[in-house]
């Protein structure tokens, strides 16, 4: 039977722990959500499996590959990424073997010396680690668990422990929340200090802080700085923090737009405890005794 | 004994399974567009279904409402339970947290056995009870059984393992 849902009722988090204890081998598939006209038991808009998203295998409950949907993820990539291969060496290679499996190219690039064995075992598991990492603070999307699917032959698969990218991805979800405390609202706008120019003098940003920058404007919204530089909620809150944390921006609460406060659900979390019955064994056991008889 | 769980788990229908007598319902059409889609009368106060043992004893079943607005039907409920059940619908992931949260409060309530059905096992998009076990958090003494609640024989052995739950805390403490 497939274990199947979505993010936003059991996370990505909660499912590597049932991969891990239950150890089970197969591929996650998560998709993207298409809104329904239907809703969910809890009132939630329940949401179609669309586009695959991403992909992460598992053997015996150890995590040993992944891959995001639109992303590219064979060796020459990993590789690229990782700065063991130049573009121009990356692109070379591509051209050359088009039809060689990963596997076989790692020997070839072994064997004219680009790369080590460990080069190679490194970069594919922080590839994995990657893709999983960024996939942990996805809150919502449909997801499916094929059992004994597991990916082809030819694709080189570093085991990992589940246990540390547990603790790991909770740790970053931690980090998403006090994001997320410290800029709840993301229609705010940002503008720049008194004196920019003596706050950025001898800063050296990213080039994800400089895109965010040149944006900086109190008609922006922090929303639209975002989508402007495709940039996720995650990353523009973690960038937003940082800059505002140097002094370098000022959040500009827009007219109107004062955080609502939360209010806790109601709850029956401290119930007071309740009479028991003192019931005798022979009255269970006559109750069992019927149910047996003829139900 | 008590029948609890989340909104549309099937506490009705396992009520209505093994009663003797026709399920005393409380149901009322659903006003939430959103609980409509899922079914249309929701218990608001309680279900009552009985069973009789013999002309001394009569066994009692009691399905609380699902929804967390009508809550307060719960304590009152749970007042003087011989054990309780907690009904989960295995192919709904989305009622798993409300389920985890109706089990601890009843747990709260008071310390008599229980078990933990996983209804609707006889359809294809169903966790498994090993999945059900771990994403619910059961501990390994707590018995998780595969239920149909509308299969009688389904609904027996759930009760039957209630029952022998109960014995066993009796021994325990005798």
């Amino acid at each position: 039977m497939p274990l199947q849902g979505n993010l936003r009722d059991f996370s990505t988090t909660q499912l590597l722990n049932l991969i891990n204890l239950a150890g089970k081998t197969g591929t996650l598939v998560i998709f993207e959500g298409i809104k329904t006209n239907e809703k969910d038991a809890i009132g939630n808009v329940k949401q179609a499996a669309g586009a695959e998203r991403a992909r992460v295998a598992f053997k015996v409950g150890k995590l040993i590959g992944a891959q995001l949907g639109a992303q590219d993820g064979n060796l020459v990539s990993v590789l690229n990424k990782a700065g063991k291969l130049t573009d121009d060496q990356a692109r070379i290679i591509r051209e050359r073997a088009k039809n060689t499996s990963d596997k076989a190219l790692a020997l070839l690039l072994i064997n004219a010396n680009y790369v080590s064995q460990r080069d190679i075992v490194a970069s594919v598991q922080q590839h994995t680690l990657d893709v999983v990492y960024n996939l942990l603070t996805w809150l919502e999307s449909p997801f499916r668990f094929e059992d004994s699917l597991l990916p082809s032959a030819d694709r080189i698969l570093v085991p990992i422990d589940l246990e540390n990218v547990i603790i790991e991805g909770a740790r970053r979800i931690r980090e998403i929340e006090q994001l997320t405390v410290h800029l709840p609202n993301l229609d705010m706008a940002l503008k720049f200090p008194e004196n920019p120019r003596e706050k950025f003098k001898g800063i050296h940003l990213s080039v994800e802080e400089w895109r965010v920058v040149s944006f900086v404007n109190p008609r922006n919204t922090i929303r639209q700085i975002a989508k402007a530089n495709n940039m996720s909620e995650i990353e523009i809150r973690r960038i937003v923090f940082g800059l505002e944390q140097a002094g370098l921006v000022e959040i500009v609460l827009p007219p109107g737009a004062a955080a609502s406060q939360r209010t806790a659900p109601g709850n029956a979390a401290n119930p007071q405890q309740v009479r028991a019955p003192n019931v005798e064994r022979s009255v269970v056991e006559r109750i069992i005794n019927r149910l047996r008889s003829n139900g | 004994m008590v029948v609890t769980g989340p909104f549309s788990s099937g506490k009705t229908e396992f009520i209505s399974s093994i009663s003797e007598i026709d399920v005393v319902k409380t149901e009322r059409s659903i006003s939430s567009e959103a609980e409509s889609k899922v079914k249309s009368e929701t218990t608001v106060a309680m279900d009552f279904g009985r069973i009789t043992v013999d002309d001394d004893l009569v066994l009692y079943l009691f399905g609380t409402p699902g929804q967390r607005r009508f809550d307060f039907m719960w304590e009152i409920l749970a007042e003087g339970m011989l054990g309780f059940i907690v009904m989960v619908d295995s192919t709904k992931p989305e009622t798993f947290r409300e389920a985890k949260s109706i089990l601890e409060t009843f747990r709260a309530y008071a310390p008599t056995p229980f078990v933990v059905a996983a209804n609707k096992q006889d359809l294809k998009d169903a966790w498994t009870i090993d999945d059900l076990r771990i994403a619910l958090r059961i501990e390994d003494g707590v018995k998780l059984l595969p239920c149909v609640a509308n299969d009688k024989e389904s609904v027996k052995n759930v009760l039957l393992e209630l029952l022998y739950s109960i014995l066993e805390e009796m021994e325990k403490s005798s």
